[in-house]
C-alpha cells in the first residue's frame, strides 16, 4: 500500500468533494480516498501493483481537476 | 476546467451579453435572442458537463440545478434569463476561486517556503540536489541568503539564522558549532555546514505544514450537519421544483426556484473563515489543530499554567552566594560544584553551570560520594570534606545553623529563591540561593488575556508556596496551587471542568501531558517534542506569551466571523425565497444576488487573513539587546 497526494487546481464547491471520493473510490486497487477541500490535495492510498499513481491522476483530470503535481510517498 | 478556461468563458459571453444588449437597443430583436441563445450554450455547455461527470458519480452538484435552470429557460424562450443565469454562474465561480485563493494563502506562502534543492557535499564534491534526495548523515554548506534543507546540527561554522518559519520569531538567532537548525529556516548572514538529523517528511517543518493541512479539513460540528444538508439539499431542490411547476403550472417560477435554492453562501460561509484563522495562526507560529479546537478555544473562561518552564523560563540561576565562614564566595561555588558534578539534581547542575559561567575550573570529579537522604550529597573535594543540601540535611549533619543565617535563608526564599547550604569541613560555608527566573513578558499578557474575556487565572506547581505565590503576585494570577504533584494538577483541571468552567491548560508539554489532555483545550508552549505537538490542541511554537493572547483573540475573531457569515447566507436565503413567492426576483436577479452573497461571504473571510489583535502586538516581548556575537555578526553584515 502506498500513500499519494494529488495537487489540484483550487476546489470552489464542496459538491466535487463527492464526486472525487467516488470515482477515484470505485477504481481497482485504490483503498481510500480523501479530499482535502482546503488545501486543493487529494490523498489517495492504494495498491501499486494494481493501479498507479497515473492512473489517479488522470481519473482526477477527466473529472474536471487538472492536476498540477502528485507525490507519492515511499 | 480549468480556471483559465473559466475566465475565457467567462469573458467570451461578457461580451456577447454587451452586444445582445447594444442589438436590444438598435431594435435588431431576431439578432438579439442569437446572441444570447449562442451566449447560453456556451457558458452553459461547461457547466453541463459538470453535472453530468458528478451524475455519473451519483453526486447531486450544483451544476445540475443550473443546467436544468438554463435549458429550461431556453425551451420557454427567456433568452436573457438563460444567458444572464449560465453567464452569472461561470464568472462567480472564477470570482469565487480567486477570493477562495487569498484566504488560503497564509497556507500557501508557508509551503512555498518549503526548500526545493540543498548544496550537499559528497565524497569532497559539493553537489547541488533536489531535497528529496538528501538522505540522513549528509553534509550540507548553507550559505548567506541560503535555505536550511533539513533539521539538523551545525557541523562547521556559525551564522543568524531566521526561524520565523517555525517559531514565529522574527528576530534572528545566532547559532554556531553544536547548535540545531530546522529545515525551511534561513541563514541571514554566516556561512553553515550542517550534518542531516531528519530530512523530507520527517523534518519539522514537513510536520507542521502536514499538521496545519489537516487541521484545516476537520470539520466543526456545524460544518458536518452543513454538509450532510448539501446532500439531500440538491436532490431535495430538484423534487420541489417539480412538485411546484405540476401544483403552479408556472414554468418560470419553477426555474427560478432551482436557481436561487443554490446552497453556495451557506455550505461555503463557515469553512472559509476557519481556514483563514487557522492560517493566520499559522503564520504567527500559533498552530491550532482544527476548526473545532479553534471553536473551543474561543469560549475559555479559566486558563490554567503550569509554573516551571511556562510562566518561569524553566532555567533556574544562581542569584546569590552568601558566604558566611572563613571560606569566600568563590572558593564556596567553586568546591560546591565539583562535588555537584557527581549530582543528577538540578540545582545541582545549576550549581556547575554557574560556576563553569565564572570561569572556574570544575573538571576533577569528587570522590567518596555519597548521597544524603532528605536531599543532600557529600564528598571529598581537594582534601576537604564537602556537604550541599537543604535545611533538613545540615540537621541531620548536626551542623550548626547560626539564627542571622537562618533568617538570610529565609528572607531568600521569601524572594522566591530555593536555599542551599554548603557545608566544607563541618561548617557552614555559604547560603546558595537558586532561583527560576519568571518571564516578564507574561504579566502584560495575562492583564490583555484577561480583558480579552478569560474570567480566572490559575497556577499549579510542584515547587514550595512561598515561591508559588511569589510568582503569582508578580504576574496577577487569582490562584497559586503549590506542591503538586502531576496527578493533582490532573485533578484539579477535573474539578474545574465539573464546576462548569471552560478550562484551557498552557504547558510546557512533557511533564504537563496529563493535564493538558485533561483540559478542555491544552496549550503547549514550544514545539520541542513530538509528546507537545502529540497532545496539545494549541501549539505555541514560539513559545511566547504574545502568542498566546494572539491564538485566544483569533479565536474570538474566527468564531464571530463564522457566525456573521451564517448570518450572511441563512439572511440571503430568506431573502431570496420572500422575493421568489412575492414574485419580486426573477432567475437572473435570483442569480446575481446568489453569487454576491458567496462573494461577501469569502471577502468576509479575508479580513481574517490580516487579523492582529492590539494587545497581542503590545505583549510583544522587546527586542532582547543583542548579545556581543550578534553585534559581531551584523557588523560583518554591514561590510
Amino acid at each position: 500500500m502506498r500513500t499519494a497526494k494529488f495537487e489540484t487546481e483550487p476546489f470552489t464547491c464542496p459538491s466535487c468533494i463527492t464526486k472525487i471520493e467516488n470515482v477515484v473510490g470505485k477504481l481497482d486497487g485504490v483503498a481510500e480516498t480523501k479530499v482535502m477541500f482546503n488545501s486543493s490535495k487529494v490523498k489517495v492510498t492504494f495498491d501499486d501493483t494494481l493501479v498507479t499513481a497515473d492512473d489517479i491522476a488522470k481519473s482526477i483530470t477527466a473529472l474536471g481537476y487538472p492536476v498540477l503535481s502528485h507525490k507519492v510517498a515511499a | 476546467m480549468t480556471g483559465r478556461t473559466k475566465a475565457r468563458i467567462a469573458a467570451a459571453t461578457g461580451i456577447m451579453l454587451i452586444a445582445a444588449l447594444i442589438l436590444h437597443l438598435l431594435d435588431l430583436f431576431p439578432a438579439r435572442d442569437i446572441v444570447l441563445f449562442a451566449s447560453a450554450i456556451t457558458a452553459g455547455i461547461p457547466t453541463a458537463i459538470r453535472a453530468f461527470q458528478a451524475l455519473r458519480a451519483k453526486a447531486f452538484s450544483i451544476d445540475l440545478l443550473v443546467t436544468i435552470a438554463v435549458v429550461g429557460a431556453l425551451i420557454i424562450g427567456e433568452y436573457v434569463e438563460a444567458a444572464v443565469v449560465s453567464f452569472l454562474f461561470i464568472f462567480g465561480a472564477w470570482l469565487e476561486a480567486r477570493t477562495l485563493e487569498k484566504t488560503r494563502r497564509s497556507l500557501r506562502d508557508l509551503v512555498d517556503m518549503a526548500p526545493q534543492e540543498a548544496q550537499v557535499v559528497r565524497d569532497g564534491v559539493t553537489l547541488t540536489v533536489d531535497v528529496d534526495d538528501v538522505v540522513v548523515g549528509d553534509h550540507l554548506v548553507v550559505q548567506s541568503g541560503g535555505k536550511i534543507a533539513v533539521d539538523g546540527v551545525i557541523a562547521t561554522g556559525r551564522g543568524l539564522i531566521n526561524e520565523a518559519t517555525i517559531t514565529g520569531e522574527p528576530v534572528p538567532a545566532s547559532k554556531s558549532v553544536g547548535d540545531r537548525v530546522y529545515s525551511g529556516t534561513i541563514v541571514d548572514n554566516g556561512f553553515i555546514g550542517v550534518t542531516a538529523e531528519q530530512v523530507g517528511d520527517d523534518t519539522t517543518f514537513a510536520q507542521i505544514i502536514e499538521l496545519v493541512e489537516e487541521a484545516q479539513e476537520t470539520k466543526t460540528k456545524a460544518q458536518r450537519f452543513l454538509d450532510k444538508f448539501a446532500q439531500i439539499y440538491t436532490p431535495a431542490i430538484v423534487v420541489m421544483a417539480a412538485a411546484v411547476l405540476v401544483f403552479t403550472r408556472d414554468i418560470e417560477f419553477a426555474l427560478t426556484f432551482l436557481v436561487i435554492a443554490c446552497p453556495g453562501a451557506l455550505v461555503i460561509s463557515t469553512p472559509v473563515s476557519m481556514v483563514a484563522g487557522l492560517g493566520n495562526g499559522a503564520r504567527h507560529g500559533v498552530l491550532v489543530k482544527g476548526g473545532d479546537a479553534l471553536e473551543r478555544l474561543s469560549k475559555v473562561d479559566t486558563l490554567v499554567f503550569d509554573k516551571t518552564g511556562t510562566l518561569t523560563r524553566g532555567r533556574p540561576e544562581v542569584t546569590e552566594v552568601h558566604p558566611v565562614g572563613m571560606f569566600d564566595a568563590d572558593t564556596a561555588l567553586a568546591l560546591a560544584a565539583r562535588l555537584e558534578l557527581a549530582s543528577e539534581h538540578p540545582l545541582g547542575r545549576t550549581i556547575v553551570e554557574q560556576a563553569v559561567e565564572r570561569r572556574m575550573d570544575v573538571t576533577a570529579h569528587p570522590t567518596h560520594v555519597e548521597v544524603i537522604k532528605g536531599g543532600g550529597i557529600r564528598g571529598a573535594v581537594d582534601g576537604h570534606q564537602v556537604a550541599v543540601g537543604s535545611r533538613r540535611v545540615l540537621a541531620a549533619m548536626g551542623v550548626l545553623l547560626a539564627d542571622s543565617t537562618d533568617a538570610h535563608a529565609v528572607d531568600r526564599e521569601r524572594l522566591g529563591n530555593t536555599a542551599v547550604f554548603v557545608v566544607i569541613d563541618g561548617v557552614l560555608a555559604a547560603v546558595v540561593s537558586i532561583a527560576d527566573q519568571i518571564r516578564p513578558e507574561a504579566r502584560e499578557a495575562i492583564a490583555a488575556l484577561r480583558t480579552a474575556g478569560i474570567k480566572q487565572f490559575y497556577m499549579l506547581t510542584g515547587d514550595n508556596r512561598h515561591t508559588a505565590e511569589l510568582v503569582a503576585a508578580e504576574l496577577g494570577i487569582d490562584v497559586a496551587k503549590a506542591e503538586l504533584l502531576p496527578q493533582d494538577k490532573v485533578r484539579i483541571v477535573t474539578e474545574l471542568k465539573a464546576a462548569g468552567h471552560k478550562v484551557a491548560m498552557v504547558g510546557d508539554g512533557i511533564n504537563d501531558a496529563p493535564a493538558i489532555a485533561t483540559a478542555d483545550i491544552g496549550l503547549a508552549m514550544g514545539a520541542g517534542t513530538d509528546v507537545s505537538i502529540q497532545t496539545a490542541d494549541v501549539i505555541l511554537m514560539g513559545n511566547r506569551f504574545d502568542q498566546l493572547v494572539h491564538a485566544y483573540s483569533l479565536a474570538k475573531a474566527t468564531v464571530r466571523n463564522m457566525k456573521q457569515n451564517t448570518v450572511i447566507a441563512l439572511g440571503t436565503v430568506v431573502l431570496l425565497l420572500a422575493g421568489v413567492l412575492t414574485h419580486q426576483v426573477f432567475m437572473a436577479t435570483g442569480m446575481l444576488v446568489h453569487e454576491i452573497s458567496v462573494l461577501v461571504v469569502i471577502v468576509n473571510a479575508v479580513r481574517l487573513v490580516r487579523y492582529r489583535d492590539k494587545r497581542a502586538a503590545a505583549a510583544t516581548v522587546p527586542a532582547a539587546p543583542l548579545s556581543a556575537d550578534e553585534g559581531e555578526a551584523l557588523v560583518d553584515a554591514q561590510k
